[in-house]
């Protein structure tokens, strides 16, 4: 009896404030934003202080446990490759013939001098597995209506311990996020836009990050093409792949 | 009379060989201090001059300010430009880009894995053109201890302590791990060309020397340099000289609202060694300073001991009717032999002690090791010029002081009292 009170007293809540709960948000975000698997191009330009420049790579990813990229292009980078697999990060890269693991502080490195270090890379999994949410308000971004949920760490290993997002009401993608520390600094603050429907989920293509702590206009992340739920070779996941 | 004064001090060894001695040891100490210190001042600044800081050095005004991080996002561009306008305008000086870097050095087994790795501070320097005189400046060649120099692209030297921690020899492949100028992180194989002591325990703990075209490919710095090092031609840091080059440099080169534009610090501007140059300037006369007073009070004392023990000699002087003028006056002219005769044993004395330390040096790398300042863990005094004749400043001078101050009391005999007292 008890808990059928609580149930209609939050859904009068709920309703009355016409938004569904926290959680049901970011779920509703988890499910335009992951997938199966996924295949994806995409362009990143970095403004730096002194010059702007674009990388391209060509990315493969299986759930939030596996996943490979591969550089296409400045000529330096090209053929440079990225193999994670669990909680590990290997490099590969040409020019020397060599595999590298990335691990410890090395994760906290940027990714080819943008603003996105090797853990934002390599943390795929669910928001709703790593944090708590709770709506702490409604705004508007770039014309759209938005709720601010503040998500808290509910794991020990996350990057950040605390994020404030801001999700479309309609087509449940974040537009703008701000990522803290600990301590409640500000580290990253990302931008989403260009949002498409691709094979029926709402998606951004064009990210734009920034390291709170760096110099630079940001990193623009572009998805040039994006295909989910596709065959992927498993042995695309191994060591023995960089080498090719 | 000096003749005579000679003689006198000559026969009576009472009169001149405790001074004499006196004198000696106090000259001795002063020469000896003085090439010591100059040792430890004069290696410490070149040395840092060398290796970090060169008598001038040009840098962005933001590499800089966060010099410590070795911000090569922050390097100076279109280097070879200002190379030519840098030669043209100061052709007193020699000057050299030089691309200091931070990363990480993986030694491979022989399946490619990772054997051993450990955290390098690289330099780029310019060693393969055979336009610069780097070679020689940081001494590279002698300070091999396995391997040869890099001949060349792709070969490196590391640190002999740091290649034993890595497990490498000559010969072998390593991978520097590194960020490029953009922030990018890159990978570069070098070849070990040879293992390097340097004698210093800052720079032996993990310097890695590549050629600066290596290290512009490794680290994608095309025409790029962290920092332009200027030396004097002369081979000697000069103060005034670089103050007087900064300032022309910065009032034709640097921008204060652009904070990539060149800019240029004395060494004397650089990692603390303001305290360093000017300790040097002030040390000789430092050093002279505290001899002339120390020795003062000890001859003043031997004075008045040996105006004691040559009472009734000075008596029987004015009772036969010396003036004391005169008395007095000869007293000075025999302080001043015995000034220059213990200068001299003192400073040949000095010398030799100097010189052995010159040569053989005292090790205190024990004491140096986690030391942050660069110096040099074997101490070497340094006999310069001003050695042949600072020990005369306080031998002489101490000695006339010690002797005018214990003569005052011939000035208080009374005549009338002299037979009295030759009579008892």
């Amino acid at each position: 009896m008890k808990s059928i009170i609580t149930f209609i007293l939050t859904a009068i809540i709920a309703i009355s404030y016409g938004q569904p709960d926290a959680n049901e948000i970011i779920d509703r975000v988890d499910r335009n934003m992951s997938s199966e698997n996924r295949v994806f191009e995409s362009s990143m330009t970095i403004h730096g202080k002194r010059n702007s420049r674009t990388i391209t790579s060509m990315s493969y990813s299986v759930g939030d446990k596996k996943s490979f990229t591969e550089y296409l292009s400045p000529a330096r980078e090209q053929g440079t490759k990225m193999l994670k697999l669990e909680d590990q990060l290997w490099i590969y890269s040409p020019s020397t013939d060599r595999i590298i693991e990335i691990s410890g502080h090395m994760l906290r490195q940027s990714v080819m001098g943008s603003d996105l270090s090797y853990e934002d890379m390599m943390d795929d999994r669910k928001l709703t597995d790593l944090y708590n949410a709770s709506v702490i308000g409604n705004e508007e971004v770039d014309g759209r209506q938005t709720w601010v949920l503040e998500l808290k760490a509910k794991v020990d290993d996350v990057a950040y311990a605390t994020r404030k997002v801001w999700i479309d009401t309609e087509r449940y993608v974040p537009l703008k996020e701000e990522l803290f520390a600990k301590s409640g600094q500000l580290l990253k603050r990302s931008v989403l836009s260009d949002v498409v429907q691709v094979q029926g989920r709402w998606f951004p293509r064009v990210i734009v990050y920034k390291d709170m702590l760096k110099q630079g206009d940001g990193t623009e992340f572009k998805i040039t093409s994006i295909k989910f739920n596709q065959e992927i070779d498993e042995y695309l996941f191994s060591k023995a792949a960089l080498k090719q | 009379m000096i003749k005579f004064l000679l003689i006198g001090l000559l026969r009576d060894k009472g009169r001149s060989l405790v001074p004499v001695l006196v004198v000696a040891t106090g000259v001795m100490l002063c020469v000896f201090m003085h090439a010591y210190v100059s040792g430890i001042m004069g290696e410490t600044i070149e040395m840092n001059a060398k290796f970090t800081t060169g008598h001038v050095k040009i840098m962005t005004k933001a590499y800089s300010d966060n010099i410590d991080q070795v911000p090569n996002d922050l390097a100076l561009m279109d280097v070879s430009a200002l190379m030519g306008d840098l030669k043209n305008e100061y052709q007193q000086m020699e000057w050299v880009p030089r691309i200091k870097f931070g990363g990480l050095i993986d030694a491979p087994d022989q399946n490619g894995e990772t054997k051993a790795q450990g955290p390098a501070m690289g330099l780029g320097l310019d060693l393969l053109s055979g336009n610069s005189s780097e070679k020689e400046r940081l001494k590279i060649q002698e300070s091999l201890v396995r391997g040869a120099m890099p001949e060349k692209q792709g070969e490196i030297l590391l640190s002999e302590e740091f290649s034993q921690k890595l497990k490498v020899n000559p010969g072998n492949e390593i991978t520097l791990i590194g960020s490029t100028m953009n922030g990018s992180m890159t990978m570069y194989n070098f070849i070990v060309a040879g293992t390097i002591r340097f004698g210093s325990s800052v720079l032996d703990r993990g310097t890695v020397i590549a050629d600066l075209e290596d290290a512009r490919l490794a680290l994608d710095m095309v025409d790029a340099a962290g920092e332009i090092v200027g030396y004097f031609k002369t081979g000697y840091y000069n103060q005034d000289k670089a103050a007087g080059v900064v300032q022309k440099f910065n009032s034709e080169n640097y921008d204060p609202e652009n904070e990539y534009s060149p800019f240029m610090l004395s060494l004397k501007d650089q990692d603390n060694m303001s305290l360093f140059v000017d300790m040097s300037e002030y040390m000789v006369w430092l050093v002279t300073f505290i001899f002339i007073i120390a020795m003062s009070l000890v001859l003043w004392n031997a004075g008045l001991l040996g105006g004691l023990r040559r009472y009734g000699e000075m008596g029987v002087r004015l009772a036969i009717g010396e003036e004391k003028k005169h008395v007095y006056f000869t007293m000075i002219a025999e302080s001043v032999m015995i000034g220059i005769m213990g200068s001299i044993l003192g400073t040949v004395l000095g010398l030799f002690f100097a010189f052995l330390i010159q040569h053989y040096g005292i090790d205190i790398s024990s004491m140096m090791e986690g030391a942050s300042i660069l110096m040099p863990s074997k101490i070497r005094a340094h006999i310069t010029p001003v050695d042949f004749y600072i020990g005369f400043v306080p031998g002489i001078i101490s000695t006339v002081i010690g002797t005018a101050l214990s003569g005052i009391g011939i000035f208080k005999r009374k005549t009338a009292q002299l037979f009295k007292e030759l009579e008892t």
